[in-house]
């Protein structure tokens, strides 16, 4: 039986890749530093599973300085920490030392909703576009998470993997890094980009609207040829489970020769100081599928009026 | 027999600061102001200068012709700003020519003011930001660790001020948890730190399980006897003490 969420196949996969890859480990702080002694993972490669203690910064330089050993390494804590918290140390540690090195963080945008803003943060991916070289996968489903995971410890290069509690019913294949088109619209109809766990959304919002929907779970570096082929008229809506606009840079730059309009959906630069649920976080945000089509309905209204 | 002479220049050419170039510490001044343009130094230039040509004349096991050996003893410069003495000592070992420390800070030298790994034979780390080295370090140790590579030894250079970044602190805790007997830090204390370290730096190791040793940092038989000191079990802190930061 695999794990149903994306961090428990997480560590259903790290322990099973330690034990096949004697090049592999895994750093931690604290967080989920349980789950692989429970897995046995702990016991039985002490030397390459290493739970620095509540030290993110540490965390971070510790797994590329093993890196820089010529290990494949893994670092993993809440994204806060493991991004916002340690971001000299990504920038640091790993492009610029010339290394690559793997960072997995759980707790994606206000998955753990409770804990309040200092757990919650939207802006990690934007935070780690902005250094060379990273790829940078935000899969919709645990069997996505783990064909990345796979991928990602097979290869030398620098990779963030952002879990997320919230996923969508069925996985999609994305191994690649593709652009996948889950329905097609007739031509010149609407296309709307659906990132990583907000597809389920995106296609309840859009199931009476002549649109193609089309489904990105590897954002860096984002598919620009796959994009182009695939949208079929010149409106275009991104909606990303994280900082609004994080990705429309990439998506003007692909389609930067052909006429087009872009709305972005995403969370909001806000101090927003709620607790609750993420149902209720994104209901607040309209990144709920009313709340997502709405924003389609009003765009496409305003522009339709601007027309006349 | 062509075949024999090709390899052989390239021996030659590939050794541009090789055996018959190298410079003993009293040429170092000299290398020096090849960077700086005179043969008077300004204290950050050479509050590590004796400090590293001991570790590159005596204690570290390295091949200037092969650094990146697997079998090298690792040296991180942690306190990457003031370079000056260590390309003067890389030189004077013959991992680069001499000359080209005149190129010093120009757009396209592989010298700058803080090193980049990815531009000089021999650098182990990029460093310039303060509060990596040490850090990376242990993750260094760690690896060879994973890789069962028992033999090579992991050197850092901080400097007192460094330790004022909090991560140094977190580096110096889990170094002594783990009992990283391969890494050895030289804390290179000028009294830069302006709040200080009361009781002396050695203590702030010592409190968590290090080895350590406090030395005149220009005198080279001291430094390197308490490089070489054996610490079983444990890491090694030697706090290299220099004429006060003016």
């Amino acid at each position: 039986m695999t794990a149903a969420s994306m961090r428990g196949r997480f560590v259903q996969v790290v322990t099973e890749l330690l034990d096949a890859e004697p090049r592999l480990a895994l750093v931690l702080a604290e967080i989920t530093a349980d789950q692989f002694a429970a897995s046995g993972a702990r016991e039985r490669h002490p030397s390459r599973v290493v739970n620095v203690g509540i030290r993110e910064q540490l965390m971070v330089n510790v797994a590329a300085g093993m890196a820089l050993e010529g290990m494949r390494t893994i670092a993993h804590t809440f994204a806060p920490f493991l991004i916002e918290r340690s971001f000299e140390q990504v920038k640091l540690a790993f492009a610029h030392q010339g290394v690559g090195g793997i960072l997995v963080s759980s707790g994606a945008t206000y998955d753990v909703a409770a804990y309040g803003r200092t757990h919650q943060t939207a802006a990690d991916v934007a935070l780690v576009a902005t250094l060379p070289g990273w790829r940078i996968h935000v899969p919709g489903h645990a069997d996505e998470a783990e064909s990345m995971l796979r991928e990602a410890v097979r290869s030398d290069d620098a990779v963030y993997i952002r879990l997320s509690e919230q996923q969508n019913a069925a996985a999609q294949a994305v191994e690649g890094g593709g652009v996948v088109t889950i329905r097609k619209g007739t031509p010149g109809a609407l296309t709307v980009i659906a990132v990583g766990p907000m597809l389920d959304a995106v296609e309840q919002a859009t199931e009476h609207v002549d649109a193609t929907v089309l489904y990105v779970a590897t954002v860096r570096p984002f598919n620009a040829d796959g994009l182009r082929a695939a949208v079929t008229g010149t409106d275009v809506v991104l909606v990303e489970p994280y900082l609004e606009g994080t990705s429309t840079a990439d998506i003007s730059a692909a389609l930067s020769d052909l006429p087009h309009r872009l709305l972005s959906i995403g969370v909001p630069p806000t101090e927003h100081r709620k607790y609750g649920t993420p149902a209720e976080h994104n209901k607040a945000h309209g990144l709920d599928a009313p709340g997502v089509r709405d924003r389609i309905a009003a765009w496409l209204e305003h522009h339709a009026a601007t027309q006349q | 027999m062509l075949r024999f002479y090709v390899v052989v220049i390239v021996v030659v050419m590939s050794d541009p600061g090789g055996q018959h170039n190298r410079v003993e510490y009293s040429g170092l001044s000299k290398l020096i102001g090849l960077m700086t343009g005179d043969e008077k130094h300004s204290t950050s230039a050479t509050s590590t200068l004796d400090v590293l040509w001991v570790l590159y004349d005596r204690v570290l096991k390295i091949n200037p012709q092969d650094p990146d050996a697997d079998d090298r003893d690792r040296f991180l410069l942690s306190k990457g700003h003031g370079p000056m003495a260590y390309y003067a000592v890389l030189a004077a070992k013959g991992f680069f020519d001499a000359e080209l420390l005149r190129t010093w800070l120009r757009y396209d030298s592989p010298l700058g003011l803080h090193p980049d790994r990815n531009l000089i034979p021999g650098v182990e780390i990029s460093s310039g930001s303060l509060g990596h080295g040490l850090p990376l370090a242990i993750g260094m140790a760690l690896g060879l660790r994973a890789r069962s590579n028992d033999g090579p030894r992991v050197f850092c250079l901080v400097g007192d001020a460094e330790l004022d970044e909090g991560t140094n602190q977190e580096a110096i805790v889990v170094a002594g948890r783990f009992g990283l007997e391969a890494l050895t830090v030289i804390a290179v204390d000028n009294q830069s730190a302006s709040l200080g370290w009361p009781d002396g730096i050695a203590a702030r190791f010592a409190l968590e399980g290090w080895s350590s040793l406090t030395v005149d940092g220009r005198d080279h038989d001291a430094i390197e006897s308490a490089l070489t000191a054996p610490h079983p079990g444990v890491p090694h802190v030697v706090v290299a003490c220099v004429e006060p930061k003016s």
